[in-house]
């Protein structure tokens, strides 16, 4: 509306160049009174958003317990490879020898060769502790976070091998790529002071 | 035996159990009798607050340098400097996120969506290009904005466009604009980030067709200054309207200008207003006439542009997850795929939310797509009405001045004007 009245206003501003060096003329002072309004409507703006506004910034992260393993984690992510990795949540581990995430459902015989692996790129270590207990560890250099093994050890074991965005590689996207495309709606936004989401931890955390 | 026993003992376990369901402890952690200490679990720290704190000092810091330099001491040198400092903190070191550009979609969701709460850090970036575009023209486009900084610095060989090509491009703008507030309101999609043609540069890493797009842009740059800027950025659409009521702006001469001509054709944004004499302006009578006539048809095209915003509005729903959920569902469409049921049927049966749930929530975004697309269609009206007006708008002037709206304040033709700041003029200046 006031957009309007600025331009009926200028055929009416005649070539009057003294007129214009003068005083406050229509058009500086149309100036001004936008100036004033785009300033009270920022502030308006940032005023409306204080009370939502919080000290922080937030990371994405996704909810294992909604996580339902597709392997779009390790395809949508902005980065290749992406980071999004396996965690291995240690306290959770039952140290199994047959571990559901490491072999793969068909191995005939349990060693580390390779045709017995269910990572795609071999990014577990198993490491013999003592009779009958293995521990796994995952080279984080190698995981694509294709959540095989995630999988695999949520159907057949404790569910310690859990995907979770890793914070040292992530590029914190604005929007992330990979929570567009998760089909569970698993990623969130979560403050930064409290980053990564563990299922089926938190008595061992408060323990 | 004892390992074979083991293999046994789990394998029994194992054939007892529930599949999929998530995170039992089947088997106990054991107790290590040889004294073995569990490692811990890794979880490495995200980037810390203090540096994104630091992030708005620098915003600030590098608004007030190019500012300085564009408006006092109207070195273009100075900017193209701080031009490359942009493209390497804001682009590269800080890989592209958060962006003024970008920081728009989260005003608007916190703005629209009562669960997102926006950080003041994010809030920051959004607010300090407008205030100092508010107060000195869009320096921030000059030489902040990583996005704008690497086209420019591949402007090398800008050639003319004619007019009315520009005015044309020069509405996308603001459907962008329109479109992205949109979808950031109904919590749908960042459409701005996703189709960031540059931060696959930033980051050295994006799909081929995100290179591909970001390299024609470039490729384009060469000859077409910032096209991204001119004739897609919905930020710079933002900055356009507030630039034009600035209260200081660059100026192309130091002090009065003689009419030499040098600096005509100096823009590569094609943003310099030439003088418009008042022997080629019109009888009044009649462009006051025609004036009328074009503002009276501006409600009729809000109107129109209402109307076929509306009747896109499920089109324009169907990019929401879950719209498209329940369209697939009741189509039975399985998302294309023939082989197997889609992952996304297969996560909405094991959320445990039902089909119903589904379809009230989905039906009460596509309503709000509807409104969503009354507003968006009237606004491209708005902004079609308004081009038009201003194309048969008249404005005496006697000088070569920046256009407001549309001069991104690099501060190339500064260095065309002869023109000394005591007045005098620069003779053996070789341009």
């Amino acid at each position: 509306m006031a957009k309007k009245e600025k331009k009926k206003g200028l055929p009416a501003s005649l070539p009057n160049r003294q007129g214009r060096k003068a005083g406050l003329n229509r058009r500086d002072f149309i100036d001004k009174g936008f100036r004033f309004s785009i300033a009270v409507g920022l502030i308006g703006i940032v005023g409306s958003l204080f009370k939502k506004s919080q000290a922080k910034e937030y990371v994405w992260q996704l909810d294992p317990s909604k996580c339902t393993h597709c392997g779009r984690c390790a395809t949508s992510c902005v980065l290749t490879p992406s980071a999004v990795k396996c965690f291995h949540v240690y306290d959770m581990c039952g140290y199994c020898d047959l571990c559901g995430g490491y072999f793969r459902p068909s191995s005939k015989n349990l060693t580390t060769a390779a045709e017995n692996q269910l990572c795609p790129t071999s990014a577990i270590e198993r490491k013999f502790i003592e009779e009958p207990f293995f521990e796994y560890h995952i080279i984080e250099d190698l995981c694509i976070g294709c959540a095989k093994c995630v999988k695999g050890c949520g159907a057949f074991g404790n569910g310690s091998l859990q995907l979770q965005v890793n914070h040292r590689l992530c590029v914190n996207c604005n929007e992330c790529a990979i929570a567009r495309d998760c089909p569970a709606d698993a990623y969130q936004r979560v403050s930064i002071d409290d980053p990564y989401l563990f299922a089926g931890f938190e008595q061992k955390k408060e323990g | 035996m004892k390992k074979k026993i083991a293999i046994i003992f789990l394998l029994t376990i194992i054939s007892l159990q529930i599949y999929n369901s998530f995170a039992v402890q089947r088997f106990p952690k054991p107790e290590f009798e040889s004294g073995h200490t569990q490692p811990p679990t890794i979880t490495p720290d995200p980037r810390s607050h203090a540096l994104a704190v630091l992030d708005v000092f620098v915003l600030a810091a590098a608004l007030t340098v190019v500012t300085w330099l564009v408006l006092k001491k109207r070195s273009r040198n100075g900017v193209f400097w701080m031009s490359v400092f942009a493209v390497l903190y804001f682009g590269f070191f800080r890989e592209g996120c958060v962006c003024s550009v970008g920081s728009l979609q989260n005003v608007t969701l916190a703005l629209f969506n009562p669960e997102y709460s926006i950080p003041i850090t994010v809030t920051a970036f959004f607010v300090l290009p407008i205030v100092y575009t508010l107060f000195f023209g869009r320096t921030f486009c000059a030489g902040v904005c990583p996005l704008g900084t690497i086209q420019d610095i591949f402007a090398l060989r800008p050639l003319p466009i004619k007019t009315w090509l520009e005015k044309v491009l020069g509405i996308i703008p603001f459907i962008y604009l329109g479109l992205a507030i949109l979808y950031a309101a109904t919590s749908t999609d960042f459409v701005i980030c996703r189709y960031d043609p540059f931060i696959g540069f930033f980051r050295l890493d994006a799909t081929f067709m995100m290179f591909a797009i970001g390299g024609i842009m470039l490729l384009i740059g060469v000859f077409i200054a910032r096209p991204y800027c001119r004739f897609l950025c919905p930020y710079g659409a933002l900055l356009n309207l507030v630039s034009r009521f600035s209260k200081k702006h660059l100026t192309i001469t130091p002090t009065e200008c003689i009419q030499c001509r040098l600096c005509e054709n100096s823009c590569p944004f094609e943003a310099i207003d030439k003088p418009v004499l008042l022997k080629e302006k019109e009888e009044r009578p009649i462009a006051v006439r025609r004036f009328l006539m074009y503002t009276i048809i501006i409600p009729v095209l809000i109107l129109i542009g209402g109307f076929t915003g509306s009747q896109f509005h499920e089109n324009l729903a169907s990019a929401n997850s879950k719209v498209r959920l329940a369209n697939e569902l009741i189509n039975e469409t399985n998302f294309g795929e023939t082989e197997k049921e889609a992952f996304e049927i297969t996560a909405f049966k094991a959320s445990g939310q039902t089909k119903t749930e589904l379809y009230t929530e989905a039906a009460k975004i596509t309503k709000q797509f509807y409104y969503g697309g009354w507003m968006l269609g009237g606004f491209i009206g708005l902004v079609f009405g308004l081009t038009l007006v201003s194309l048969t708008i008249f404005r005496y002037k006697e000088d070569y001045t920046p256009n407001k709206g549309s001069c991104l304040s690099c501060a190339r033709c500064v260095d065309y004007c002869p023109v000394l700041p005591e007045n005098k003029i620069e003779l053996n200046k070789s341009i």
